[in-house]
């Protein structure tokens, strides 16, 4: 066990972990957001995402050792009022069916937004096939990311 | 049966703790018939206007003094849309606006919220006629209260946004306010229910009430659940699935610190216990070190440790089983023509993206179940017999599911968390990781079909014959089968279109169930998933062995006018008459649940040679409807979710154990893998059908006839690398 200072969604947290214990489970069941999802433990299905330096990572495979002292955001901190145009985009063109993996897919996409603010199919391809959506929602999740970025092109 | 007055309150009681109600309440329940009640019909069971002793209730709505209305999901919702169908029937006939009603998931009562899921893709089909009805025996109660309050006649009053109004005044009055008055007067024995083309609710792409909450992360599903003084448990279970314990070495896993206890505890799959050693420790991440800490040994003696290579191969024989179909010989020797064909379909597992857990509170009279669950009634019946507790005592509670699938229907879960709730006299979550979830089934079945078919001089189906070997759902058996003849002119094959079965003179099915330790069970779209590739790949192989155009030959097979209508509509909007040399087109249509669904597929040549799926057009006709939207989401889910499965995974078994055992290994389609998909809905006021499922049974042979149009290759076995086509 170690401490650590971590700085998630712009609030600084002390928390005592295992050097190995994976930023999603202290996000989980330490610091106790549970928007951010486990999906498979091994960075294949993308619900644990969250922005590490404003960069979509893998909370599950990241050990907290490795991430004090940058800036965490989680879906919690995107906003909490859906006011981020990516979220008005997935409520706009109702993406969610069962929810679980759309806060990673929603932590991604307003990553690429960021970095790319009129993404092209192949972009939105790139930025987006680490997820996974088994309840198949990816034609409404390519629509909502452009809604998105004429949201925030307004 | 029967019950006492007492219940009765006691249902009310819970109904409004479930609510959050407080104060003054109209509400309005459902009195089914069969469940010992003096009447069935709509029935009121407001705080001081009791239900008479004898009634038992599904409960559904209440109206509160400020004008919210609550209303009671009973179904489970896991992506589904239930959450938003339920509220949208009530809203209309009871003319509130979708931000004035709430919605509560409703702990398992199956005498209160009536049984969660006789069948599938059910919670609008099932219940559409009733909730319209509760929904317009309130509205005109409180139009009576009004009318009152007023001394007007009842016809000069309307509802309209959770108003009452007097229309030659024009004086309104909110429910709220009418609240106390409605809930002494008894349920109207006449109501009227609203004509379709006045509908401004129903039949509208109303946007989900659960959308908000999935976008910001506050949606609470099963592993999000947190309960004071919880334990967390991870089990290690026999790989092979009929293993048993023979002893463990928990000396590791007790020197983490907050590791609990670590014993022995098993679960039922069906008719079979399964075995596993639970490690319990205060935290999940105490719990997940603990158990790889941990050291079992397995008594997998007596049983086989089957591979998929030997179980394919038994398939194979297996179709060759059932006995003769007289009838069905004579027409088919009389062919004009004969095709024969074997198909085959994988053992999949459900994977959904939240895997399996459950939270049991075990008290020494009462337990309390947290998760995601499809079947809270079953789960809740399966306790009390299990626990020897009166399933009164037993709380289901349902968070959102991060899918389901099928999977989260059976209690070999909640079961296996009571017991370790039980021995640790504490709250327990158990927690399955994506490797358990994926590993452990039970799985969708993998199938061999033997189809025949005879075309007579017309070209027309003369003889239809298809065979299945595939496992029933259950925990596998060590049995050899010894199956009876095939049928002559009855039964079904899942998917076939009704309609064939009047139109082909002699038809036939039969199965053979096949020897296998592998523990199965229903998957979205039950047998349909795989039976379907069989009969509309088959279908197809017919049309073009009597050189007729696909879609026209299944046309002249259905002469009933709602094939008709959804085949007419398939044409129009896919263009199929000018479809372009250069492209492959495919259709397939199937039926299940209520509703049928057809694809048509257009895969193209990439300059690299390799097959592109350029698009998928679905209609479906689901008869009457609530929201066009999660129609058309659930239809372009399912036709990913099918994608999926025809191209993309497969759970191999090697040495009596799962191959693939997470999603590095088990592929799932992805959004550049994913076709444009277009939706259409069939328009007509038919018996509402199902949505969630039958939109994915049409997919493959959808796709692998368009790939035969392009190509002239045949696929008849599922998965297929689409790169190597």
């Amino acid at each position: 066990m170690a401490a650590y200072k971590l700085s998630i969604n712009s609030k600084d947290y002390n928390i005592e972990a295992d050097p190995q214990m994976p930023l999603l489970w202290v996000i989980r069941e330490l610091v106790g957001l549970t928007g951010t999802k486990y999906g498979c433990g091994i960075a294949q299905c993308g619900a644990c995402t969250v922005q590490l330096n404003g960069n979509p990572v893998r909370s599950c495979s990241l050990p907290v050792s490795m991430v004090t002292n940058q800036p965490i955001t989680t879906i919690e901190g995107l906003s909490s009022d859906n006011s981020h145009p990516i979220q008005k985009a997935w409520i706009a063109e109702q993406v969610s069916q069962c929810g679980y993996c759309q806060s990673g897919q929603i932590m991604t996409a307003a990553a690429l937004l960021k970095r790319t603010p009129n993404p092209t199919d192949a972009d939105i391809n790139n930025a987006m096939q680490g997820h996974i959506c088994r309840c198949g929602t990816y034609p409404r999740i390519r629509k909502a990311i452009k809604t998105a970025a004429r949201l925030a092109n307004q | 049966m029967g019950s006492t007055g007492s219940n009765t309150n006691m249902s009310r009681r819970n109904f409004i703790r479930q609510t959050g109600l407080t104060g003054m309440a109209l509400t309005l329940g459902i009195a089914l018939p069969g469940c010992g009640n003096n009447k069935e019909g709509i029935v009121n069971v407001s705080q001081g206007n009791g239900a008479g002793a004898g009634t038992e209730l599904m409960s559904w709505i209440s109206v509160d003094q400020s004008g919210k209305v609550y209303i009671m999901n009973h179904r489970s919702e896991m992506g589904q849309g239930t959450s938003q169908a339920i509220p949208q029937m009530i809203a209309e006939e009871l003319e509130v606006t979708l931000d004035q009603v709430s919605v509560r998931s409703a702990a398992a009562n199956s005498k209160k919220f009536g049984p969660h899921a006789p069948d599938g893709s059910y919670s609008v089909r099932g219940w559409y006629k009733q909730l319209l009805l509760v929904g317009a025996s309130a509205r005109q109660m409180l139009i009576t209260a009004a009318a009152a309050r007023w001394k007007v006649p009842v016809t000069e009053c309307y509802a309209k946004a959770g108003e009452v109004i007097h229309r030659p005044s024009g004086k309104k009055l909110g429910y709220g306010a009418l609240v106390e008055e409605a809930a002494k007067l008894q349920p109207p024995q006449n109501v009227v229910l609203k004509d379709r083309k006045d509908y401004t609710v129903i039949g509208k792409p109303m946007p989900r009430l659960d959308a908000p909450l999935k976008s910001n992360g506050t949606a609470i599903f099963g592993l999000d659940k947190k309960l004071p003084g919880m334990l967390y448990a991870l089990v290690e279970r026999s790989p092979r699935f009929w293993g048993k314990v023979r002893s463990f070495d928990d000396s590791a896993s007790m020197a983490i610190a907050g590791v609990k206890r670590v014993f022995k505890v098993r679960r039922p799959v069906f008719g079979a216990w399964y075995e596993g050693v639970a490690v319990v420790a205060d935290t999940l991440w105490g719990a997940m070190q603990a158990r790889k800490a941990l050291k079992v040994v397995w008594d997998d003696d007596g049983f086989e440790h089957l591979d998929s290579d030997k179980l394919r191969a038994r398939m194979l024989e297996d179709i060759k089983r059932p006995g003769v179909a007289k009838k069905f010989e004579a027409a088919f020797a009389k062919a004009v023509k004969k095709l024969e064909a074997v198909y085959e379909t994988p053992y999949q597992s459900h994977s959904c993206m939240e895997p399996l857990n459950c939270i049991a509170d075990v008290r020494d009279e009462s337990i309390e179940i947290w998760g995601p669950i499809q079947e809270a009634v079953s789960i809740q019946e399966d306790l009390s017999e299990r626990m020897k507790m009166p399933a009164a005592n037993i709380s289901v509670n349902m968070t959102f599911l991060g899918g389901g699938f099928g999977r989260k229907t059976i209690p070999d879960y909640p079961y296996e968390a009571v017991m370790i709730s039980k021995e640790m006299k504490a709250p327990v979550q158990v927690v399955w990781t994506r490797e358990d979830d994926m590993t452990l089934g039970p799985f969708r079945t993998g199938s061999a079909f033997a189809c025949r078919g005879g075309l007579d001089a017309h070209g027309n189906i003369s003889a239809f014959q298809a065979i299945t070997a595939s496992q029933p759902f259950g925990e596998g058996t060590d049995k050899d089968n010894n199956p009876g003849p095939a049928s002559d002119n009855n039964g079904n094959f899942g998917g076939l279109l009704h309609g064939y079965l009047q139109s082909i003179p002699h038809y036939s099915f039969g199965w053979c169930t096949v020897k296998s330790p592998i523990p199965t069970i229903w998957w979205r779209a039950p047998n349909a998933h795989s039976e379907s590739f069989a009969g509309e790949s088959f279908i197809d192989e017919l049309a073009y062995a009597a050189g007729k155009d696909p879609l026209e030959f299944r046309k002249a097979h259905l002469p009933d006018t709602r094939y008709q209508a959804l085949i007419d509509r398939l044409e129009t909007v896919s263009g199929w008459k000018e479809r372009g040399r250069n492209q492959g087109w495919g259709v397939a249509i199937t039926q299940c649940f209520g509703s049928t669904v057809g694809h048509i597929v257009k895969v193209s040549k990439r300059p690299d040679g390799k097959i592109k799926i350029e698009k998928v057009i679905a209609v479906i006709d689901c008869g009457w409807y609530v929201n066009p939207d999660i129609i058309r989401a659930q239809v372009e889910g399912a036709i990913v979710m099918g994608l999926g499965a025809a191209i993309k995974h497969e759970t191999h078994f090697k040495d009596g154990m799962a191959v693939e055992k997470n999603f590095d290994t088990y592929q799932m389609p992805r959004i550049h893998e994913t076709p444009d998909i277009e939706v259409y809905i069939m328009d007509n006021d038919e018996a509402a059908g199902g949505v969630g499922e039958p939109g994915l049974p049409p997919f493959a042979p959808a796709l692998c006839n368009a790939i035969f149009d392009l190509t002239g290759k045949r696929i008849r076995r599922l998965p297929f690398n689409l790169e190597e086509v």
